[in-house]
């Protein structure tokens, strides 16, 4: 489609709004990563002192040395990995066999892991408390990786579905002609083709997961305490401090957000194929 | 399909699928499917942490207890007025943003990796930002609204029961809006250009086209972005939790917050089965028409 409206048109209908609304987007988190970088009297500064004289890392060095947070990125790192390998484990099989057969209770199976998706967080993480505190997994790794995969399980396997939908079925009839069992098919043929959706998937999991907030606080406790629970736990214990906090955020958010934006492009094209493909 | 069968006898082909989803359904079964269950079982008790050996049965008495109970009533109301704004404003704003990316033009993908970037962040992380731009003292909202002059002093904006609920929804808009924008450009750039060139041919205006191509052309996207954010949106409390664990008083209660805070703070762990169970039923509906939709791929 040609566009035959003036420069100036272009400017006043394109540019300066899609302008306002990166800003809009972006604003909050420049703002806190700036506040990360400021002194506690610019930090206090009333009018706000946008662009301050000097710039500090004190925040950083306090938050690393003075508080438990390089312990709680470590915890974070760790579950947010297990989710991903877990969600991925089960999900693959489970997605292969979705795609490649045509079995009783398929179409059952396949919505209950859509509607499982839909359900309030509160509805399963009431009880869960309740169970993971009967059999001892409260404030393990494995249990909040367990709670975790409430949602990594059911969304990998509704992605890795529909990306090996996407590999011609004749690949795998060919590599059975040659004598491949199902398991060599899966592994020989399948993985290395599905794999850029694994890692789109995978990365999806991660950024989840770590992003987590009530499943990481109502499972929880001293030992595996993540970084998002522990930043909540700052701002009533540092509540002034927004240097300390806003440091602590960007080191949350700055990972999460460079992997994001590594995968998006594919990640929004699995999230919406089943939305867009007419 | 015919090398496979001569191989391998005609039952363990049968039993190959279960036996690839048995992993993924001993989890599901463990963490989603046991636990529902139970907070069927819990919301018919009057089941509260701290004494594990009283749990009387009682029926429907936790939800004859919800009809009488206000905080439910008002945390619904609160919970449908938060959905419409949220998620309408969210729309129409990721509606704007998709129709502006979808021109071209020098640092089209560089808006496009900028705008997504809310959507990458943690709950906690907005409740952090905003909580910090609203500052009554040293906030940069009201620095910058006294600077261009659209109010005379510092506003309290979450310490105040009108203003605290609207602040979220701002800051929920702001989480969400990218979801749509993403979403419904991948729904324009399947449009054909031809469309839009025969339109032109007919002279229509750039209000004709967006009316009767553009729009109709991405109804299916947008029915279902919409759907699926209803959903996340009412499901959701983890925002409000940080911001403003429900206050102040009861100003800016939903009810997933409500359910959560009756089984966390209060240990009512009964009582909180049964509001959740409510909150499920309330949204089944908007659940069924998603999978309806979703399911239709199932087959392909």
């Amino acid at each position: 489609m040609r566009d035959r409206r003036s420069p100036v048109q272009r400017l006043f209908e394109l540019h300066l709004p899609l302008l306002l609304i990166v800003l809009f987007a972006l604003g909050p988190y420049v703002w806190m990563m700036m506040t990360s970088i400021k002194t506690n009297a610019d930090i206090g500064a009333w009018p706000v002192r946008y662009w301050p004289d000097a710039f500090t890392t004190e925040h950083y060095h306090a938050l690393l040395e003075r508080t438990s947070f390089g312990g709680n990125l470590l915890n974070s790192l760790i579950i947010a990995t297990g989710a991903c390998l877990l969600g991925l484990g089960v999900s693959l099989p489970a997605a292969y066999a979705f795609s490649r057969y045509r079995f009783r209770g398929r179409r059952l199976l396949m919505t209950q892991f859509l509607v499982i998706n839909m359900f309030p967080i509160v509805l399963i993480i009431i009880p869960l408390f309740v169970l993971m505190r009967n059999i001892g997994l409260l404030d393990t790794f494995i249990g909040i990786i367990l709670g975790h995969s409430t949602f990594a399980v059911p969304f990998s396997i509704w992605m890795l579905t529909s990306y090996i939908n996407a590999i011609p079925k004749d690949l795998d009839e060919a590599a059975r002609i040659d004598g491949a069992t199902t398991l060599e098919v899966l592994r020989l043929i399948i993985l290395p083709v599905v794999m850029p959706g694994l890692v789109t998937t995978g990365i999806y999991i991660f950024v989840t997961s770590w992003n987590e907030y009530l499943f990481a606080m109502m499972l929880s406790g001293q030992n595996v305490r993540t970084v998002t629970v522990a930043l909540q736990l700052f701002i009533g214990e540092f509540s002034v401090q927004w240097g300390l906090l806003t440091a602590a955020g960007t080191l949350i958010a700055l990972p999460v957000t460079l992997l994001f934006l590594l995968v998006q492009k594919r990640l929004v094209s699995g999230l919406t194929s089943g939305a867009v493909k007419s | 399909m015919t090398a496979a069968s001569d191989t391998a006898p005609a039952p363990r082909l049968v039993l190959t699928p279960y036996l690839f989803l048995l992993p993924a359904m001993l989890v599901t079964l463990a963490v989603v499917l046991w636990p529902v269950a139970e907070t069927v079982w819990m919301s018919l008790h009057n089941f509260i942490l701290f004494k594990p050996r009283n749990v009387p049965f009682i029926g429907l008495g936790n939800f004859w207890r919800l009809l009488h109970d206000e905080v439910f009533w008002l945390s619904l109301g609160h919970s449908l007025v938060w959905i419409s704004l949220v998620v309408g404003l969210q729309f129409l704003l990721g509606l704007v943003t998709a129709l502006l990316l979808n021109q071209t033009f020098w640092w089209r993908s560089l808006a496009r990796s900028l705008v997504i970037i809310p959507w990458a962040l943690p709950s906690v992380i907005i409740g952090l930002t905003w909580t910090w731009m609203y500052d009554f003292n040293v906030g940069v909202l009201n620095d910058v609204l006294i600077r261009f002059g659209l109010i005379d002093k510092p506003v309290a904006w979450l310490a105040q029961p009108d203003s605290a609920f609207f602040s979220i929804v701002v800051a929920l808009i702001w989480q969400g809006f990218p979801f749509f924008a993403v979403t419904i450009l991948a729904g324009l750039q399947t449009i054909s250009a031809e469309l839009y060139e025969a339109a032109d041919m007919d002279g229509a205006t750039r209000f004709q086209r967006l009316r009767f191509i553009t729009l109709p052309a991405i109804a299916d996207v947008i029915a279902t972005a919409l759907l699926l954010r209803t959903i996340w949106v009412a499901n959701s409390l983890d925002v409000i939790l940080v911001m403003t664990g429900g206050g102040p008083g009861y100003s800016t209660y939903t009810l997933p917050l409500y359910a959560f805070l009756k089984a966390y703070s209060g240990m009512e762990f009964g009582y909180g089965s049964a509001l959740a169970i409510m909150l499920t039923l309330l949204l089944l509906l908007v659940v069924f028409i998603y999978v309806r939709r979703a399911a239709r791929e199932l087959d392909q």
